[in-house]
């Protein structure tokens, strides 16, 4: 797996530095990872374990207080197309409809109209956006939003996605689907993901490997193969495998859960 | 009484009809205070005098030339604020060095009022249209570029943040995020901004000035033409309304993305 891993992650820490006489925060110990080409990992943690942090600082949004990420063996120094990113908070453009928000990346390259005009109806069907391209926004529902982010990122061919809870702020159903469509997009593509989330089924069902993580300050704490095979349908979710697994990450999850109330 | 629960919507129509109902109101009351003997016509003309006073002030005196001279000012003086100060405050938004530099200095210079200027202007640039300009630009441009900074700097984060994950360079945030984004705020100060520009050729055109809707004003006080000053202040009232419909009207074309 070494051989062929696509992101290493160093010794990287962060310390939020000490805001009007408070204590510093230690957001992030010291941490190693590597993630293995076409891979499809999620981070499973309760809220201000870092992990989010964590996925800021492989985009380059954040910078770490010590260690180093390196991608395809090059350190990271700050944001690129190359690492997509999709958010919780819905991060459409407002002002572009559809089809501008997936071309935008492209644009920012310089891509012949002709090529971003085949790009973005490409990636508008693979998310089920036909017919909505020209509708702004706010026109759209949550998860039309997100899918549309999805596609954003995607259509820039980047080298790993990067979702940070890109459906928590979805209703039950919603989330089910877009889980649905995400993996459906991974197992045609075998594109690297790293996928963010709190969410214990969400992390099992589509991850190959889960990564679980400490309550503040931030650690490794697991790291689990899940080994149901693909293509994976949603009724996957009641097998006695998947139950085993979702058992099992309950009970670290829970340990880290009740650690970071009492510290509240 | 659900027409008067908190934050309750009223119907279109009955919008429009209490709003011309206040119109009417204000001329009724008005109309009572001076027909009535309350009021000394020597102080304050009744609408009927002052409708004709505006009549024999447009057909005799050419009253369409100071108007058009007043509006000439106010939109001269305030386009070349803008085009000036919309840039400054969207480099003052987007870069904090620069912010760190300016800011200061404007936030200053945005108190110094307008029409205290006026003297000195006279000093400088004589009583010209330079001077009445240049009252305009200096009310307006400070204003312009401080409340264009400041929205420019409220960006939502998140946004700036995706672009960067897209591959935008710095130049490309500023055109392509922290400029659509806020072209809608800016047009809305835009608005305000031009309110204020009104206020400020009044001032500049009760002094040294021989046109205009000030001139006359003034003008009238001397012969204590109440009715005169009454329908030139009327009629500053009027074009303002009409500019501020004619903002909108634009706003609500050019930015449907923000409507909810």
């Amino acid at each position: 797996m070494s051989t062929d891993a696509i992101l290493r992650i160093d010794q990287v820490s962060r310390i939020f530095p000490a805001v009007s006489g408070r204590q510093p925060v230690r957001a992030l110990e010291p941490t190693d990872l590597t993630i293995a080409r076409n891979d499809f990992i999620t981070i499973l943690g309760p809220s201000g374990c870092g992990k989010s942090t964590l996925l800021r600082i492989v985009a380059g949004l954040d910078t770490p207080t010590a260690g180093r990420v390196m991608l395809n063996g090059r350190a990271i120094t700050g944001p690129g197309p190359d690492r997509g990113m999709v958010f919780q908070s819905y991060t459409l453009f407002p002002w572009l409809n559809v089809a501008d928000n997936i071309a935008f990346g492209l644009r920012e390259r310089g891509v012949s109209e002709a090529m971003i005009r085949e790009t973005v109806a490409e990636y508008v069907a693979k998310v089920g956006l036909r017919g909505f391209e020209n509708h702004l926004p706010k026109q759209l529902s949550g998860g039309m939003q997100q899918r549309t982010a999805i596609a954003r990122a995607l259509a820039n061919d980047p080298e790993i996605l990067l979702l940070d809870e890109p459906f928590g702020a979805l209703d039950n159903q919603t989330r089910g689907l877009m889980q649905e469509l995400l993996l459906g997009i991974w197992e045609r593509e075998r594109k690297t993901v790293v996928f963010v989330t709190h969410d214990i089924e969400e992390a099992i069902f589509m991850a190959s490997r889960v990564i679980v993580m400490t309550a503040r300050p931030g650690r490794i704490k697991a790291d689990i193969a899940v080994d149901l095979p693909h293509p994976r349908h949603y009724t996957i979710k009641t097998s006695p495998e998947f139950s085993a697994l979702k058992a099992r990450l309950t009970e670290e999850i829970r340990a880290e859960a009740v650690l970071a109330a009492e510290a509240h | 009484m659900a027409l008067f629960r908190p934050l309750e919507p009223v119907s279109q129509r009955a919008r429009i009809v209490l709003g011309i109902a206040f119109f009417a109101l204000f001329f009724a009351l008005w109309a009572v205070a001076t027909l009535g003997g309350y009021v000394s016509k020597t102080f304050l003309a009744d609408p009927i005098t002052m409708v004709k006073d505006g009549w024999i002030l447009l057909t005799k005196f050419g009253f369409a030339h100071d108007i058009g001279m007043t509006v000439w000012r106010v939109v001269g003086g305030f386009v070349l604020a803008a085009i000036i100060g919309v840039p400054i405050g969207i480099l003052m938004g987007a870069y904090k060095p620069i912010e760190a530099f300016l800011e200061p200095f404007v936030s200053f210079a945005r108190y110094l009022p307008a029409s205290a200027f006026v003297p000195l202007l006279i000093l400088w640039a004589g009583i010209g249209e330079t001077q009445k300009l240049l009252v305009i630009f200096i009310g307006s441009f400070f204003q312009i570029i401080l409340m264009v900074a400041v929205s420019v700097s409220n960006t939502r984060r998140d946004l700036v943040e995706a672009a960067y994950t897209l591959g935008s360079t710095s130049t490309g945030v500023v055109r392509r995020v922290l400029i659509p984004a806020n072209a809608p705020d800016i047009a809305e100060i835009l608005r305000l901004v031009l309110g204020w520009a009104w206020t400020y050729v009044i001032v500049a055109e009760l002094i040294g000035s021989s046109s205009g809707i000030g001139h006359m004003i003034i003008e009238s006080q001397a012969l204590l033409a109440t009715g005169q000053i009454i329908f030139g202040i009327i009629v500053i009232g009027m074009i303002g309304l009409i500019s501020d419909l004619f903002f909108k009207f634009v706003n609500r074309r050019f930015f449907a993305w923000r409507l909810a």
